[in-house]
């Protein structure tokens, strides 16, 4: 069992002091590799709990997870502040130096233009959640046709009036989610959407129909904020929640695919 | 006037605590979402088979809806993997279809079994594309 080689980003340089004091996600000090003109931000972890075997363990224990995921984050956030970078998957491991320097060599076309797409720019995450149903209409609302049969029928033709009013609400919340996405686009150098976030995990009662993220200049960072809040207004019976700056993560991928 | 979006977060040394997000302090879902690479996890010299991956997101998928579905996501993914080195990529078995490795569902209640079950998968592949 020897020390394995955590990848957090990759840069092309550096400003004197930029890893001093962080701590990489088993705690160790974080340090660079550099190679083909780029420089990978490392840390120590040791084999027996990142290494093959041990990491597939301990990737299922979500508490490990967020332990890892923050920590990661943290040394990420971190040099994003400052630098521009390709922030690195979780659990990018190499057995030694030499395989960061091969790594680094290989795809150092593709981290450039990666580099290149993001400098000077931050991601930013908007989420749009939709109304909760209203509770069901009373049966006035369905007009009762001139050949409307039995109490059976009726009901029939009330079900299904409601069935089909919530399937044009969700439509149309689809439709604004939709449309909201394309306008904050419009404000952004790249955007792409992630899937919605579970009600568990959102902690809201509303469903998500929108989780977006946005790769937005730094400059246009209060125009993105405005525009957020003038969609928030033109949209009332839907929520929009704003997060960042984020490291780019989600525009991190080389010859990202458009969503 | 550079405008610093990381301005407003603070980091603490210990690397537990970093709220990257200036609205917010980061909710790990968000994060997971981001780092996790929808739901893959990407290793550079060091594999995680498909089968683990799938155990894994799985029960991420009880927390996190950002995981595509293992089909998605499982398709060639150490061919397309750029943090993949050239030579742990040599090291994966010749001829492996993607498609055999998908999950029978009693692995995804077994995670002992995981590794024979990659291997057989990847047996079967091989003599798939071979016949």
């Amino acid at each position: 069992m020897g020390d394995g080689v955590w990848l957090h980003a990759i840069a092309r340089d550096l400003e004197p002091g930029a890893i001093d004091g962080l701590a990489g996600v088993a705690g160790g000090t974080v340090r660079t590799v550099a190679a083909a003109a780029l420089v990978a931000v490392a840390s120590p972890v040791d084999l027996d709990q990142f290494g093959e075997e041990p990491l597939r363990r301990n990737l299922e224990d979500l508490a490990w997870l967020e332990r890892v995921a923050r920590a990661h984050h943290a040394v990420v956030a971190a040099l994003a502040r400052a630098h521009t970078v390709v922030p690195v998957p979780l659990a990018t491991v190499y057995r030694d130096d030499a395989g960061v320097r091969a790594m680094l060599t290989q795809r150092r076309g593709d981290l450039d233009a990666v580099l290149d797409r993001v400098a000077g720019r931050a991601e930013w995450g908007v989420k749009m959640y939709a109304e909760p149903a209203a509770p069901a209409q009373s049966s006035h609302d369905v007009p009762a046709g001139p050949r409307a049969g039995g109490p059976g029928l009726a009901y029939l033709n009330r079900r299904r009036a409601q069935l089909s009013a919530d399937e044009e609400r969700w439509q149309r919340a689809a439709d604004e989610a939709e449309a909201t996405h394309a306008a904050l686009a419009e404000c952004a150098a790249a955007a792409r959407r992630h899937p919605p976030q579970d009600r568990r995990l959102s902690g809201r009662a509303e469903p998500m129909m929108l989780n977006g993220a946005y790769l937005v200049d730094r400059r246009s960072a209060d125009r993105f904020a405005g525009l957020v809040a003038s969609q928030a207004a033109s949209h009332a019976e839907l929520h929009l929640e704003l997060t960042g700056p984020w490291p780019p993560y989600s525009f991190a991928a080389a010859d990202e695919a458009p969503p | 006037m550079r405008q610093n979006p990381y301005s407003d977060s603070a980091l603490t040394s210990g690397g537990s605590r970093a709220p990257a997000s200036g609205y917010q302090p980061a909710n790990l879902g968000d994060i997971l979402e981001r780092v996790l690479d929808r739901g893959i996890v990407i290793v550079g010299d060091i594999r995680v088979s498909l089968l683990d991956i799938e155990l894994l997101t799985i029960k991420l998928r009880l927390v996190i809806a950002a995981v595509d579905t293992a089909r998605q996501m499982g398709i060639d993914w150490w061919e397309h993997d750029p943090w993949l080195t050239s030579h742990a990529r040599e090291s994966l078995p010749p001829g492996t279809s993607p498609e055999a490795l998908e999950t029978p569902k009693e692995a995804l209640e077994t995670p002992k079994e995981t590794h024979e079950i990659t291997k057989e998968a990847r047996d079967s592949a091989r003599e798939a594309r071979r016949g």
